[in-house]
């Protein structure tokens, strides 16, 4: 009986007990932001991963739940680029002890392919793609090319 | 360290002191010695006649001399070396690198391993500042830049030139209007930044509904590989070509200009007419990148 209390009340995904939560992910992204953040199946952390929860913020959304791992703000202001309005939680012993939202970068190195074939980012050069952040989308730092939609697409 | 990469990082300000140098230069107002004891390298990984004899030119009349690499199948990256090990080579060898360069974005990565200022000289379907900077000085000797309307005819799609130069008049409340064959259109991105900036692009058929509203007309080449034939090219190119009776009622101070090379474009009738002025065009080369060399060297 308490078990389907609970599965009515929603309780998708265990908490954890240290580590980080990324909330109020875009629905649908959750799987790119891992790969942003540089998890992916190969690496050791530990991963919850909800998608299309009910939000009352934003309508729906995903989680993410990364176990003992806490990710610091510059590595996750990257997801900003798809889920702008991501939150993200510091767990210690169960309880929030940081809260805070994502700032998109100036740039973001390393992330995103450039979709110019021509372009020297998409050589053996000793470089990694750089994309300034404009209002319009993502210009790359090379060869001025313009991504303004389908960001994922274009992520490494 | 001042690179040239691109038209993008030179507000108004600098093309202006850039422009008023080269004015300077042209009315023999400069030491001829002001490179004297430097070496200009000169990187050219794409063929190129006039921009690579006129950076040479504009070095040695500054009383500098210049490296040249033979050839691309000559230099090491035939054996395969990257672009950063090239430049970051020769950077031990000379005071300032000029760069020509096949790959979008190759002078702006040359910059960045450099420890001597780079100068962009034409990376692809990119930038090419030199070309830009001596498109603007050979207006601003006719006219003043602000508030005209320039007619781009030609290919708008992979001209380079044309590129570069819609970024800088859109710099100075310039009216754009573009004449192009059906697939060579300004990309619509760019098309879109620059009324986003606030310049006005106006579309059109064909030369002759709109040249009389010209202040200037820049014809660019259409390249004849963009064609699935030569029956296709030849009838596109002959629509767009320009001839005296095309420009008769033109305003008196009308000018027409080309990068150069021209094939069929421009008919040769033309270039007996005043407002023909590529050709003083291609000369000020010399002069806007004496004042680029100096602008980086000294």
């Amino acid at each position: 009986m308490k078990r389907e209390k609970d599965a009515r009340a929603g309780l998708l995904i265990s908490p954890i007990e240290n580590g980080t939560v990324i909330d109020h992910i875009t629905a649908g992204e959750a799987l790119n932001v891992l790969r942003i953040i540089g998890i992916t199946g190969s690496t050791h952390e530990s991963i919850s991963v909800a998608t299309n929860v009910e939000s009352k913020k934003i309508g729906t959304k995903d989680i993410v739940k990364i176990k003992n791992r806490e990710l610091r703000k510059e590595e996750v202001d990257r997801i900003a680029l798809i889920a702008p309005r991501a939150s993200i939680n510091i767990i210690r012993n169960y309880k929030v002890v940081d809260k805070k939202g994502v700032e998109i970068p100036d740039r973001v190195v390393g992330i995103v392919r450039c979709p110019n074939p021509g372009c020297i980012s998409n050589t053996n050069e000793p470089i990694q793609s750089c994309f300034l952040v404009q209002k319009k989308g993502l210009r790359c730092l090379y060869c001025d090319w313009l991504i303004t939609k389908d960001i994922t697409s274009h992520i490494i | 360290m001042r690179h040239i990469i691109s038209i993008r990082d030179l507000g108004r300000e600098e093309i202006g002191r850039i422009l008023d140098e080269a004015a300077a230069i042209q009315s023999r107002s400069y030491d001829p010695s002001a490179l004297k004891g430097k070496i200009l390298g000169l990187l050219f990984f794409e063929p190129s006649t006039r921009t690579r004899m006129s950076f040479a030119a504009a070095m040695a009349r500054l009383g500098g001399d210049f490296l040249s690499m033979d050839s691309v199948e000559a230099s090491s990256m035939a054996k395969g070396e990257t672009l950063a090990d090239t430049v970051r080579v020769v950077s031990g060898y000379v005071d300032a690198i000029v760069l020509r360069h096949p790959k979008e974005g190759a002078a702006r990565l040359a910059s960045e391993f450099a420890t001597v200022p780079v100068i962009n000289a034409g990376d692809g379907a990119g930038q090419h500042p030199s070309q830009t900077l001596l498109d603007l000085f050979t207006i601003r000797q006719s006219m003043p830049l602000e508030g005209i309307h320039v007619g781009l005819l030609g290919d708008l799609r992979y001209g380079r030139t044309a590129h570069s130069l819609t970024h800088a008049l859109s710099l100075y409340n310039v009216t754009i209007h573009t004449i192009t064959p059906k697939g060579l259109e300004l990309p619509a991105g760019l098309a879109t930044e620059l009324r986003d900036a606030g310049t006005e692009v106006i579309e059109h058929g064909d030369i002759a509904s709109c040249v009389r509203d010209l202040d200037v007309l820049y014809v660019t080449r259409i390249q004849r590989e963009r064609f699935p034939d030569a029956a296709s090219y030849f009838k596109v190119a002959s629509s767009y070509r320009v001839t005296p009776e095309l420009l008769t009622g033109t305003k008196k101070h009308f000018i027409v200009l080309h990068p150069l090379p021209r094939l069929d474009e421009i008919d040769p009738r033309v270039d007996e007419l005043p407002c023909a002025r590529y050709f003083e065009q291609s000369a000020n080369g010399i002069a806007v990148r004496m004042a680029m060399l100096l602008r980086v060297m000294t």
